[in-house]
């Protein structure tokens, strides 16, 4: 295995109460083609101050679970077990009032393409400002004046002179800022982030995680960090949670899922990335595809069909998240 | 700035080329300009042929075209024959009522058409989701004058509740002096109340008629605009923002949803233009469409000529001011050059 | 191209399946047809047989739709004027959409100055309101028939060229092109035998689109007197016709060419619609 930049924290904040459980999550989503089962007992938690990662393969449902908390989930999607507590509170039974409070200003999520998630013909400053006067009220001012301050925590260059500017006028990277700044105006507590480097260029991906790595250190933000790239994972987060077709298959600490990863699915992941393999004859592809989520015949675990450690047992019943060592839970009949 | 002006020029030659066409159509109309012009088709041989040495019909082409270019600068459009008077006058005189009908048309129909396409895409599936989509499929397949005519029947012979389709006012009652041509604001503008009635009452039929051809495809385009504006991306983003409904469907979805349909209120106005000569017809509204067709079937050519001009003019006009209020509402329009 | 044909006829029988109105829309455009091509022959009574002790007949068991003023059978004109009607629209819709997509698809190949004058004279076209535009057309050419279809066509020949025109711009500099240029093959044949089947997809859309429209546009020309001439049965004439009964309560002379022209444009939408949702459902609205 390559020497990794890992620059997670050594010791997790163990002790300080959940900021965000999901616990035995399921969402189902109605298309013309069948029903299709996108997320199976999802569960992890996120602690005050640290940054978990979330892989997986596209499809593995990791937007699904970052929508299901926001409550931003199609229309055609419906939460069929499982809750989300967010300090505490249920997430899911809060109302469509106190949703709307409690997202933007406790929560936030950003999202891949940054422009497009911006309103094309508002301003940007006017947008943050809007997030601004929905959760905490001031006089025009006073909102401005925390429009520029969001935009300097986020290092905008020219903020006065940024915020008049629309989407179509900013690059990439400086949507992204915007986004982030429009996120951390309220000062939530958790931030999401789905895929926030996926379609800028290298350097600026760069740019943007350690600007989102500093602010969440800062502000000591519980962050959730949405990636199918395994190395940005490794360089940012602290701790990372496998997802493979709905299922939670594995979470660790990332020094100790990089350096021993028990479940097979994961062990793949690892071989099959560039720069995580040592040289590239030892690259191996993953055969066999993502199962078809509309199967009403699933296995109990969706990747033993692809798996070369599968056993009778793994048939036999449902599969739950079992802890293996210290921090580290794998949901596997034959964990390796 | 800069954009304004350099759509302006664009039009330059597409007006110079609706004025060579309008030119060409009378050189190819059947029969003799020089009586066609001359405005009284029982003059003699001599006068007739002194109206078309005046009019250059003996010279070239070319020499004409510069001609009729001179006679357009001065606003001459030629005379009528079969009323004698100039076609100018003739036109400005019926623009009004043409002008009051397709306005208050228009208006109805934005005003209608507008909140049931964004009520349609905010609750889809329900009953007005599937009115919406009824108006838009039937409306575009209803001819104008039938939908008039089905409208007379209803309203005026079964139900007795609209006046007799003979035009804008009930001859009983006065005619209001002319300030601006509209009879709604003439009558209100002389105190006359009851006349102001009267005309609103005969303005309802036709205009209701030509709004409804509009409805269908205003309807049709706003449904699918805010369908499309609600699905995206930034409208995500709002929710997740927690903004108000208020916010995220008024300010931020709306305003989007509305840039298709600003494009489409243009083209609408257009087929309204043209829609105008046939709903004169069936109300026997004294608009500018009605003279035309009437010149034409008279064979009297130089109204039609003058009518072509103003319709092409205006629907240009329009095209313009359409192109401009799109490019103020949305900044991006600057950057896709 | 084979597996595209069996994709899209699995679409199109999913289409008809799905919503019972699409097979409405072909039962309708069936029995159009049919009644254009037999309906002088089942005609019960000559539609031009006049009889004025009938006239102004309400429907009966003897006349369906009733008499008109000079105590025609309404039933067998509407009947025998679909052919008229259908004629009309459909040699307007082919011949505009022949004439169009050759010019557009020349223009948009070629390029330059040519390009440019006839994008111009397009422009100039599409100023009128196309209505108006049609009715100076059977001005200058005169009121007959043909002259009505040549009006429509002309009226739409601008989506079609532009359409044309952009369908083949897009696609003048892409690899294939180029690579039969190197080979050989001289302008007309990329044109016609590269290019532009490729681009007929939106082509084939725009013109079952354009159909109800060139039937609205037709009967419009009728009901003012341009063109079609009486006595001839055709929906536009006879609504004008009727139009001057209507406020004296006798309907049915108006009732049921119109309606004929609705259910023919309704028809032909649906049609367009099924038509544009399996050649390329990106355009749905």
């Amino acid at each position: 295995m390559k020497h990794l930049e890992i620059s997670g924290q050594a010791e997790p904040v163990a002790s300080a109460p959940p900021l965000l459980s999901i616990n035995e999550l399921s969402v189902r989503f109605r298309t013309r083609s069948g029903i299709v089962n996108a997320l199976d007992r999802v569960t992890f938690e996120v602690r005050p101050g640290e940054i978990v990662g979330v892989v997986g393969e596209s499809g593995s449902g990791k937007s699904v679970t970052a929508f299901a908390v926001m409550g931003i989930l199609d229309a055609a999607a419906s939460i069929t077990g499982g809750s989300i507590h967010f300090e505490g509170r249920d997430v899911l039974g809060m109302n469509r009032r106190e949703r709307d409070m409690w997202r933007g200003s406790e929560a936030s999520i950003i999202f891949q393409n940054p422009r497009v998630a911006l309103n094309p013909i508002r301003k940007v400053g006017q947008q943050i400002a809007d997030v601004l006067a929905r959760h905490s009220p001031a006089s025009p001012s006073a909102i401005r004046q925390s429009v520029l301050d969001a935009l300097r925590q986020v290092r905008l260059p020219d903020p006065e002179k940024r915020q008049s500017a629309y989407p179509t006028e900013l690059s990439g990277g400086q949507c992204q800022r915007v986004g982030i700044a429009m996120a951390l105006a309220c000062s939530p507590r958790l931030l999401i982030a789905d895929e926030p480097t996926t379609g800028l260029d290298v350097t600026t991906q760069a740019v943007i995680m350690e600007l989102i790595r500093d602010l969440a250190r800062s502000r000591q933000l519980g962050t959730v960090f949405i990636t199918h790239d395994l190395a940005l994972a490794a360089q940012y987060c602290d701790r990372v949670v496998v997802m493979h077709a709905g299922h939670v298959v594995e979470t660790a600490a990332v020094s100790e899922l990089f350096s021993a990863a028990r479940h097979p699915y994961t062990a793949k992941l690892l071989r099959s990335v560039p720069s995580l393999v040592d040289r590239l004859e030892e690259l191996q592809a993953i055969e066999g595809s993502l199962p078809d989520l509309r199967r009403v015949d699933l296995p109990f675990c969706r990747f033993a069909e692809r798996c070369e450690r599968r056993i009778s047992l793994c048939d036999s019943a449902p599969l739950s998240l079992a802890p293996i060592g210290p921090n580290h839970c794998v949901a596997c009949r034959n964990p390796l | 700035m800069k954009r304004v002006l350099w759509r302006l020029l664009g039009a330059i030659p597409t007006l110079f080329g609706v004025i060579l066409a309008t030119f060409l159509l009378t050189r190819v109309l059947p029969g003799d300009p020089a009586v066609f012009f001359a405005g009284n088709p029982s003059m003699d041989a001599h006068a007739i042929e002194q109206v078309r040495q005046s009019l250059g019909l003996d010279k070239s082409l070319l020499q004409q075209f510069v001609i009729y270019l001179h006679a357009l600068a001065h606003g001459d459009l030629g005379q009528s024959i079969s009323t004698g008077l100039p076609v100018r006058q003739e036109l400005l005189n019926r623009l009004p009522a043409s002008a009051e009908l397709t306005l208050c048309a228009f208006l109805l129909a934005i005003v209608t058409a507008v909140p049931l396409g964004v009520i349609a895409a905010l609750r889809p599936g329900s009953l007005i989701d599937q009115l919406c989509r009824l108006i838009s499929t039937l409306g575009v397949s209803l001819p104008t004058f039938v939908t008039g005519l089905m409208l007379i029947y209803v309203f005026y012979y079964l139900l007795g509740a609209a006046p007799e389709p003979i035009g804008r006012l009930d001859p009983f009652m006065t005619t209001p002096p002319k300030v601006t041509g509209f009879l709604l604001i003439d009558t209100l503008l002389n105190g006359d109340y009851d006349a102001f009635v009267a005309s609103a009452k005969q303005l309802i039929l036709p205009a209701l008629t030509m709004a409804l051809f509009a409805l269908a495809p205003l309807a049709r385009m706003t449904r699918a605009s805010m369908l499309n504006v609600l699905s995206s991306d930034f409208i995500r983003t709002a929710r997740a923002n927690g903004l108000s409904w208020r916010t995220t469907v008024i300010t931020y979805a709306f305003r989007n949803a509305m840039l298709p349909v600003v494009t489409t209120l243009g083209m609408t106005f257009s087929y309204m233009l043209g829609a105008n000569v046939l709903v004169e017809q069936v109300f026997a509204w004294p608009g500018i469409g009605a003279f035309a067709l009437n010149s034409l079937i008279s064979l009297d050519y130089a109204p039609l000529q003058g009518f072509m001009l103003i319709m092409a003019a205006i629907f240009l006009m329009v095209n313009l001011v359409t192109d401009l209020v799109y490019a103020i509402i949305d900044p991006r329009a600057e950057f896709e050059k | 191209m084979n597996s595209m044909m069996r994709e899209r006829l699995r679409v199109a029988h999913y289409l008809i399946a799905e919503n019972p109105i699409n097979l409405v829309a072909f039962g309708l455009f069936a029995f159009l047809l049919l009644a254009a091509i037999i309906g002088p022959v089942v005609a019960p009574h000559s539609p031009l047989a006049t009889d004025t002790s009938i006239a102004l007949q309400p429907p009966s068991v003897a006349h369906w739709f009733g008499t008109d003023q000079l105590g025609r059978d309404v039933f067998s004109r509407v009947l025998v004027a679909t052919r008229l009607d259908l004629f009309i629209a459909f040699s307007a819709v082919i011949l505009s959409c022949i004439v169009g997509s050759t010019i557009g698809a020349v223009i948009g190949y070629f390029g330059g100055w040519l390009d440019a004058t006839v994008s111009r004279c397009v422009d100039v076209l599409m100023a009128f309101p196309l209505f108006v535009l049609a009715m100076a057309v059977v001005a200058a050419l005169g009121n007959t028939v043909m002259n009505v279809v040549y009006a429509t066509a002309v009226i739409n020949l601008p989506f079609y060229i532009r359409l044309a025109r952009a369908e083949i711009n897009v696609r003048r500099s892409l690899g294939y092109v180029e690579a039969a240029r190197v080979g050989g093959s001289g302008d007309f044949r990329i044109l016609s035998v590269i290019l532009l089947p490729n681009a007929l997809s939106p082509i084939v859309v725009q013109a079952s689109v354009n159909l109800g429209w060139a039937v609205l546009n037709a009967a419009g020309l009728s009901f003012l007197g341009l063109g079609v001439r009486a006595p001839t049965p055709e929906w536009g004439i006879m609504v004008a016709e009727g139009a001057h009964f209507i406020a004296s309560g006798q309907w049915w002379i108006v009732f049921f060419p119109a309606c004929a022209l609705m259910i023919t444009v309704f028809s032909f939408n649906l049609l367009g619609d099924v038509v544009r949702d399996i050649l390329d459902p990106r355009l749905r609205t």
